[in-house]
């Protein structure tokens, strides 16, 4: 007589796919995956908390170790969730506007392309693996002429940019920006005509537009179901209703469906960086708030006026109205938010953080309950997370 | 439908339901009790087609009353318009209605905002801690837990 009895087993925090401290706890009938529950928590660093305790300004770099993949993206969340706060979202100047959508897209990038790397190994397929972190590498040696570092990039302000970039830069991202159709059309040579890889993630993780909806799925996940909504085009911020570029969407609603969504979204981005690469014109990076932004070392070595806001901004911060604001952004997993709360002090009283990972790992065992196994590792691949952001 | 046109709506409908309505920055934060608050949003989802929760949590105004607020911050898909809910939850009663069966993703956002905030939301189906451990003691993000965690002296620095 068949044993129909079900097994429990865990999988991760070890497993390579679940990317370090994931652990789901599955239950297995033979292969096949009758609930999956995943346990998070194991990273949690308490940055709102923290956040309670520091002044506006101090409180960016605990922004971009949220989603170390995609730093200057939540650094961009902040920074406008904060300039709405004080009001001052129309005086950002032109050039500070285009630099962010020319670093927000090299970063959609960027963390697209760990995406096809990891999601690719995991499944199997370690040639894309090594090729796009050979393009990544390209995107962290700007990082490192703009901002200095390669991971915790600190280079966005409230009211612009900490500095202009570096001489020659624009020539170095364009001549990168003029390969990265190539390469794509590599990597989409080596998986999307292999038979192994269609097999693989065509018709696994399944998930309905209205189901994506009703768990906040966001990003190119929830488009890969259909959902026609982007906030750059949608709700847009740092002049994104200025650039030409699509929306993609697929129908598929499987990981195939992502795949091909994510993939476009690349080519897009590379039509956006060009644009902002056209439209970048001399100007200052930083508003005319003096009471806001740090003066310059000349102003403030020379000048009673530089040399007070200087040293009131950096010992005491700038106090915002009273109020509350929630701004999001369209980050490479899907839309992350900032909700800050001012009580009219130099702190904020409370920021919550919108993450996308968490809200898109809500819907992992909707997408592999019923399914095998071995897909659940292609849906964790899928839903292209970042534990950092899920646990804050 | 604009965001005005519901808060009239919401209005007419509910009443003195509606403790307050808020402009900042031009975004609008509607207050409403919280013994309705699963009625109003199932009505701002069903009949107004704000069909996106977008995030969810709880404030804590320690010293005032009431003490806590829990916050909604709603998106409609359809015609990209935000609206923000708010309900005031007492000190002496920290509990309010789920509303993950209006919207699946208050699930988990509401064990976030149990664990962090010590709100318990009524006939929720899965009332676990989600980001701290099960035997963990408090409530991190409220304003009389201190930031460098229970039974530890603050980080002094070189100083002494």
């Amino acid at each position: 007589m068949a044993n129909h009895e079900t097994m429990t087993i865990n999988m991760g925090p070890q497993h390579p796919s679940t990317h370090g401290v994931l652990q789901l706890v599955l239950e297995l009938d033979g292969e096949i995956v009758r609930k999956a529950t995943p346990h998070i928590g194991f990273l949690h660093r308490g940055v709102e908390k923290l956040a309670e305790h520091r002044t506006y300004h101090q409180v960016l770099p605990l922004t971009d170790r949220l989603d170390y993949l995609a730093p200057m993206h939540n650094n961009l969340g902040y920074v406008l969730a904060v300039e709405k706060l004080l009001g001052i979202t129309d005086e950002i100047p032109e050039r500070a506007q285009v630099v962010r959508v020319l670093l927000a897209e090299l970063t959609r990038l960027k963390s697209h392309l760990v995406w096809l790397a990891c999601h690719a190994l995991d499944i199997g397929a370690m040639t894309v693996f090594i090729y796009a972190f050979r393009e990544r590498e390209h995107i962290m040696n700007i990082y490192e002429k703009v901002s200095g570092a390669r991971m915790t990039s600190n280079y966005f302000r409230v009211g612009g940019l900490s500095a202009d970039l570096p001489e020659g830069l624009d020539k170095e991202i364009r001549d990168f920006i003029d390969t990265m159709p190539g390469h794509l059309d590599t990597y989409e040579g080596l998986l999307t005509g292999n038979k192994i890889w269609q097999k693989r993630i065509q018709n696994v993780g399944v998930i309905s537009a209205e189901d994506a909806i009703d768990l906040g799925v966001t990003g190119p996940s929830l488009r890969g179901s259909g959902v026609d909504w982007d906030l750059r085009r949608d709700q847009p911020y740092s002049g994104y209703e200025n650039y030409d570029f699509e929306v993609v969407v697929e129908e598929g609603c499987d990981t195939w469906a992502r795949y091909v969504a994510r993939l476009r979204e690349m080519r897009e981005s590379c039509k956006i960086i060009h644009q902002a690469l056209d439209k970048l014109k001399p100007g200052p990076v930083l508003a005319d708030a003096p009471k806001i932004v740090l003066p310059s070392k000349q102003d403030t070595v020379n000048t009673i006026e530089g040399l007070i806001h200087h040293f009131k901004i950096i010992s005491e911060g700038f106090k915002p109205d009273a109020g509350e604001v929630y701004v999001g952004v369209e980050n490479p997993k899907g839309e992350v938010g900032f909700y800050l709360v001012s009580d009219g002090s130099p702190r904020p009283h409370r920021m919550k953080i919108r993450p996308a990972s968490f809200i898109n790992l809500q819907a992992l065992p909707k997408m592999c309950e019923g399914s095998m196994i071995a897909d659940v590792v292609a849906v964790i691949g899928t839903l292209d997370i970042v534990l950092g952001e899920i646990d804050r | 439908m604009s965001v005005q046109a519901t808060v009239d709506k919401l209005k007419a409908k509910f009443g003195e339901t509606v403790l307050e309505v808020i402009e900042f920055r031009g975004e609008t934060t509607v207050v409403v009790k919280k013994e309705e608050i699963v009625a109003v949003c199932t009505f701002l989802k069903e009949d107004v087609g704000f069909n996106f929760l977008t995030d969810l949590c709880g404030v804590d105004y320690m010293g005032q009353a009431p003490r806590f607020m829990v916050v909604y911050q709603l998106y409609n898909i359809g015609t990209h318009t935000r609206l923000r809910v708010k309900a005031p939850v007492e000190e002496s009663d920290t509990t309010i209605d789920t509303v993950s069966g209006v919207w699946a993703t208050a699930n988990w956002l509401e064990r976030e905002c149990w664990d962090l905030m010590g709100i318990t939301f009524n006939n929720h189906p899965d009332p676990r801690r989600i980001l701290l451990p099960a035997d963990w003691e408090g409530h991190p993000l409220r304003k009389d837990y201190p930031v460098q965690g229970p039974d530890r002296e603050p980080y002094q620095g070189r100083l002494q």
